[in-house]
């Protein structure tokens, strides 16, 4: 825990370096692993988790339970991720991850915010386990099905619309991709949260230009998501995300009945400079040789202080 | 036979009046999909969503995450084909209550092509957690909502419209999973859904008369698929089975039918009656079902086909048959 002395961002800056050596240190003993996304998104992701959100404490077991088999008629033992989110509340915030393909970073977030034990993190991609690689809605954090890129903020909006239905205060949270913004399925969410006035919705996207086949200006080129956003009618705001302070202001505005939309500008090597050399294929980091990893190892004890391990 | 209009735009209104968690979701078909008399009497629980099929889907489970039950309205067409994806992950998978109504089956559009859903009980089956019915009658029409309320899951409802023959009587509601019984025979079972079980009853009287005793059933149910009422009755006929679908005869009622005979190993010889895997094109309903044999007397052909028989019936004889009046308010052309 922070001192008392330490001022939020201080802590906030502290958790995002600690996805970031987690991860990092998954990837060299899982030799690969989704490392940029987690370099990318760590500062938003740690100021949502420790800043921005109204969210009670985890309902869920420190460590993962078993895969419960999918939801069904015959399955009662079915179980949401989003109890690591804390409980549902009319006055709480709700958080949906979009691009699932950075599960491995919010799990990483998860222990580093005391939400799940350092334990719950060797479960990843473990047969069995809940802790998937992309992750699914019993996975830790996680509450949508959302995989399937697109899906989440048009299922976030009809969240919305009924919180607003039945009264609640509490606002919804989504994280998203830039390569996202390539999907019709989004547009037109953006299009029903302006019709709907749905300002109780709040949208953190890691731009970080990057997407499975490389940078997202030479797969396919999408301009400016800012002025997208904003002639669709919605509130938008274009920071550095890897700025604490400037991704948790558009938050503290009060709801003026447009959804909000964060384009955080991020860097997907921010934090790790070795990964420079990889561009610009970063989606997914696996080592070319042992020579490689040791370069790493090395950077890792760095940034552990100079110990071994996490 | 007479035919009762907009049926399921005034059953919707009564039956969803004490249920405020009912809320209509219109992808820009709202007259078409017979919703617009709800919208005018609750429109608070109506929402309006253009043409985004895919974000209506996500959209509606998210609310049905939330305790409400949307009831999903746009032509059948558009809704597996335009959105399949957020039908099986943003309401399949977390078998979320969700109620989608798919109108114009099959042939039943002059629309061409791109308007008739040929393949939706296929696709629609395929999905784990998804019940799939389809509507025959104006009772069916209004007695499935009551049907699928108990359904914890999502269902689609293959629906019809406009002017709708009353062939079922109004206290022998629908009953998700039980087929109807409508005669009883001992030479070949048919089985017949949606529209096709009109066309059948046009025949079946003239069939008795020509000495071919048929086990007439309509099917309403095809998942979960009633497999034990197939094998009962399959095996009490002496000839084998014919199937009768406004649909391919690729995955809807002829191939549940086909797995449930062969799982149970009976062996009995199978006539698949519908769209012989091919599109089809724009025409009206009657030329439609002709050009691509779905019609009465292709079942005849059938019926000759499995008995290896002639019978003395033409489309003349059947013309007599047809006692329903054709109503002006009978608009095939409104899209």
């Amino acid at each position: 825990m922070q001192a008392i002395s330490t001022t939020w961002h201080e802590h906030t800056k502290r958790v995002a370096h600690g996805i970031r050596r987690r991860v990092l240190d998954f990837t060299i003993r899982n030799n690969g692993g989704y490392l940029s996304q987690a370099c990318s998104a760590a500062e938003i992701l740690a100021t949502l988790y420790t800043r921005v959100m109204r969210i009670g404490e985890s309902c869920a077991s420190r460590i993962p339970p078993p895969f419960p088999g999918v939801p069904s008629r015959t399955n009662p033992n079915y179980f949401s991720g989003a109890a690591y989110n804390g409980p549902y509340k009319p006055e709480l915030d709700r958080f949906f991850i979009s691009p699932v393909h950075c599960a491995l970073a919010l799990y990483a977030l998860l222990v580093e915010v005391g939400r799940m034990d350092a334990q719950g993190l060797e479960m990843f991609n473990k047969d069995g386990s809940t802790v998937e690689m992309i992750g699914a809605e019993h996975s830790p954090g996680h509450e949508l099905m959302a995989g399937s890129l697109g899906q989440a903020l048009s299922q976030a909006a009809g969240i919305a619309l009924a919180r607003r239905l039945k009264g609640h205060t509490g606002r919804n949270w989504v994280f998203m991709s830039d390569g996202e913004f390539w999907i019709g399925q989004t547009w037109e969410a953006v299009e029903t949260l302006v019709f709907y006035k749905l300002d109780t919705v709040g949208v953190y996207i890691d731009a970080n230009g990057q997407s499975a086949d490389g940078a997202i200006e030479t797969v396919m080129e999408i301009g400016s998501i800012k002025e997208r956003l904003a002639a669709f009618g919605a509130r938008v705001f274009e920071v550095d995300g890897h700025d604490v302070e400037a991704l948790a202001a558009p938050a503290e505005l009060p709801p003026d009945g447009r959804p909000l939309f964060v384009v955080a500008r991020t860097n997907p090597c921010q934090g790790i400079p070795l990964l420079e050399e990889r561009r610009p294929r970063l989606h997914y980091v696996r080592f070319k040789d042992e020579a490689e990893k040791q370069r790493y190892r090395e950077f890792l004890m760095m940034m552990n202080g100079g110990i071994h391990g996490a | 036979m007479a035919l009762e209009s907009r049926v399921h735009a005034r059953k919707l209104v009564e039956w969803a009046k004490d249920k405020p968690e009912v809320v209509v979701f219109s992808a820009d078909l709202t007259s078409s999909t017979e919703v617009d008399l709800f919208r005018d009497t609750y429109p608070d629980r109506f929402y309006s969503f253009g043409m985004t099929e895919q974000n209506m889907m996500s959209f509606a489970g998210g609310m049905a995450r939330e305790g409400f039950t949307p009831f999903v309205h746009t032509f059948a067409v558009f809704l597996y084909r335009r959105a399949l994806d957020q039908i099986e992950m943003s309401i399949a998978y977390p078998n979320l209550p969700v109620r989608i109504f798919g109108f114009l089956p099959g042939i039943t559009t002059p629309g061409g092509a791109t308007h008739q859903a040929i393949d939706d009980i296929a696709i629609m089956r395929a999905i784990p957690n998804m019940t799939v019915i389809e509507t025959g009658d104006a009772t069916e029409v209004e007695s499935v909502f009551d049907a699928i309320q108990p359904i914890r899951g999502p269902v689609y409802v293959r629906q019809l419209r406009g002017d709708i023959p009353r062939l079922f009587d109004p206290a022998e509601p629908l009953q998700v999973g039980k087929a109807r019984i409508l005669s009883r025979g001992s030479d070949i079972a048919l089985f017949s859904s949606g529209i096709c079980t009109e066309e059948a009853l046009k025949v079946t009287s003239i069939l008795r008369e020509a000495g071919v005793s048929v086990y007439h059933v309509h099917v309403n149910t095809l998942k979960p698929f009633n497999a034990h009422e197939v094998i009962e009755i399959t095996s009490k006929v002496k000839y084998g089975v014919i199937t009768f679908e406004n649909h391919t005869i690729i995955g809807g009622l002829g191939s549940a039918v086909a797995e449930a005979i062969a799982e149970a190993g009976l062996g009995k010889r199978l006539i698949r009656i519908g769209l012989r895997d091919t599109f089809a094109h724009g025409g009206s309903k009657t030329y439609l079902m002709k050009y691509y044999g779905l019609d009465a007397l292709a079942l005849v052909r059938g019926v000759e086909q499995l008995l290896d028989i002639h019978i003395e019936i033409d489309e003349h004889d059947l013309q007599a048959t047809v006692q329903q009046p054709i109503r002006s308010a009978s608009k095939a052309e409104d899209l």
